[in-house]
């Protein structure tokens, strides 16, 4: 979940002004069909993910998502960046269709989450995130084997399947039996890396997926991520805070703030971006503080 | 004469009213979860639910247990016979212990875990089979535990209807003024009470995830 947390107060007077200038999502009624909504026809076969006037509202009235426009390209790795309550996580769970939008769409591999089917589509998006996803009660082997498994892959191809993806994320081969509590926060997030990717989906989701790891095991994952993700060339959406982290994968970073996107830069237009909450982040990221003051 | 002169002389009867309660307990707590891990479940889908269904279980409850004996009795079918009485009243006592801690475990589960297993494909009946109720097991099982030490002694005045069980002795003993028959009962009635309490605290403690 998102809970939009304070800040500054100059930080939330900003927010509030953006939701009092553009208005739009707040007077659609959350129940109307987004399939009526005028689209046009066709995705460019080089977009994986698109959003199209994307907004996301809770039941109860809070506006996480405004007209969110945003394509990820085959093969690239799109950073979002942004702070607690920017709905880096919204949109991410929009595209898995673990959230749907209140109106407009998302369009996966050409076709609109809602039209899918939730299941096969999730199963086509390998899913990681902090390390609290995996299961506690299985062990590293049926964790990586789950989606495999849910699949009906044979004993065989699976347990061959996890003993490759064990060598690819660099993890030893006799971890396979152990539970996830036995493992060191950096094994379980390697184990994550391996289960997002073992029934070999196109598109990867990551939700901060390196964010509780100590410093030096993050920029080991983050670097071994990075060299994996060019060497499989699956499509990536990277949810973080952190800008060292959008810099280093991203090869575009889409920076999002009180749920409206502000601009797509690649990681060199990014350092010298006019846009002052990209300025700021520049300038925090020299003097080292990040902007929402730790984490 | 002593306990143990007691119970040297009627081994036969001793182990009969054993068995006896034993059924009984057995019987309705088998009943009991078949029927209060399904509504713990359905109550966790239906969340609206949860206050009106838990409301009535406790109620029950707060029931006199002789007092339920009696108002079965006049029950058709159920009724014509004691030991269906005593069953159908203990189960009515073990349902609210079952349905809550069914309903508690499954909602303690971890939201991160149930999301990431939504977030890879699985269907409603994979998560509750393969995460829901395995996580929340032990907790069921500690409902399980309650329900059944509160059976084993419940059951002992289901005799007051005839229903048998170790309350047969204990009832005779206050009809004969003599401790002994009655400890007959009781000492019996509270090992079980005790075993059945390790037993599954044993497994409950198997059971506890990470």
């Amino acid at each position: 979940m998102i809970h939009a947390r304070g800040g500054t107060q100059a930080g939330r007077d900003y927010r509030q002004g953006l939701r009092e200038r553009a208005p739009g999502c707040e007077n659609r009624r959350a129940g109307s069909s987004p399939s009526r909504t005028f689209m046009p026809a066709d995705t460019h076969p080089d977009v994986a993910v698109e959003f199209r006037d994307v907004c996301y509202r809770l039941d109860h009235g809070a506006t996480l998502l405004h007209h969110l426009n945003l394509a990820v390209r085959r093969g690239e790795l799109l950073v979002l960046l942004g702070r607690s309550g920017s709905g880096k996580t919204t949109s991410l769970k929009l595209i898995n269709r673990l959230l749907e939008p209140s109106s407009g769409q998302v369009m996966v591999e050409g076709r609109a989450s809602t039209h899918w089917d939730p299941i096969q589509l999730r199963r086509k998006i390998g899913y990681a995130i902090q390390e609290v996803g995996l299961f506690p009660h299985f062990s590293v082997e049926r964790n990586i084997g789950l989606v495999p498994a849910l699949q009906g892959w044979p004993r065989q191809r699976i347990q061959e399947r996890v003993r490759e993806l064990l060598q690819l994320v660099g993890l030893e081969p006799q971890i396979a039996a152990r539970r996830p509590r036995e493992l060191s926060g950096g094994q379980r997030q390697r184990v994550g890396v391996a289960r997002a990717l073992a029934a070999d989906p196109p598109i990867l989701l990551m939700d901060e997926p390196f964010g509780a790891l100590d410093a030096l095991t993050r920029a080991e994952l983050q670097r071994e991520f990075l060299a994996l993700q060019r060497r499989l060339g699956k499509t990536t959406v990277f949810v973080t805070h952190d800008l060292r982290e959008a810099l280093l994968l991203g090869s575009r970073i889409a920076l999002l703030e009180a749920g409206r996107l502000l601009a797509t830069y690649t990681p060199n237009q990014f350092l010298h971006a006019k846009e002052p909450l990209a300025a700021a982040y520049v300038a925090a990221f020299h003097t080292g503080n990040s902007p929402q003051g730790g984490a | 004469m002593s306990l143990w002169q007691f119970f040297a002389q009627n081994r036969a009867e001793v182990l009969q009213l054993t068995l006896e309660h034993l059924w009984m307990v057995g019987l309705s707590m088998a009943i009991a979860v078949a029927i209060g891990v399904p509504v713990g479940i359905w109550l966790t889908r239906r969340q609206v639910a949860e206050k009106p269904v838990l409301g009535v279980a406790n109620v029950i409850q707060t029931i006199p247990s002789l007092a339920l004996f009696g108002f079965l009795l006049p029950a058709p079918w159920i009724g014509a016979r004691a030991e269906r009485i005593a069953v159908l009243a203990l189960v009515l006592y073990a349902l609210l212990p079952v349905i809550r801690n069914t309903y508690v475990g499954i909602m303690g589960v971890d939201r991160a875990v149930v999301e990431a297993g939504r977030g890879m494909g699985m269907t409603g009946r994979q998560l509750l089979l393969q995460v829901e109720l395995p996580l929340a097991l032990s907790v069921i099982i500690a409902g399980v535990r309650v329900a059944t030490v509160i059976s084993v002694g419940l059951a002992t005045i289901a005799a007051a209807i005839g229903a048998g069980g170790l309350g047969e002795f204990i009832f005779r003993g206050l009809a004969m003024v003599n401790n002994v028959v009655i400890l007959a009962g009781a000492v019996p009635a509270a090992i079980l009470a005790l075993l059945a309490d390790f037993g599954l605290g044993l497994l409950e403690k198997h059971l506890r995830p990470a």
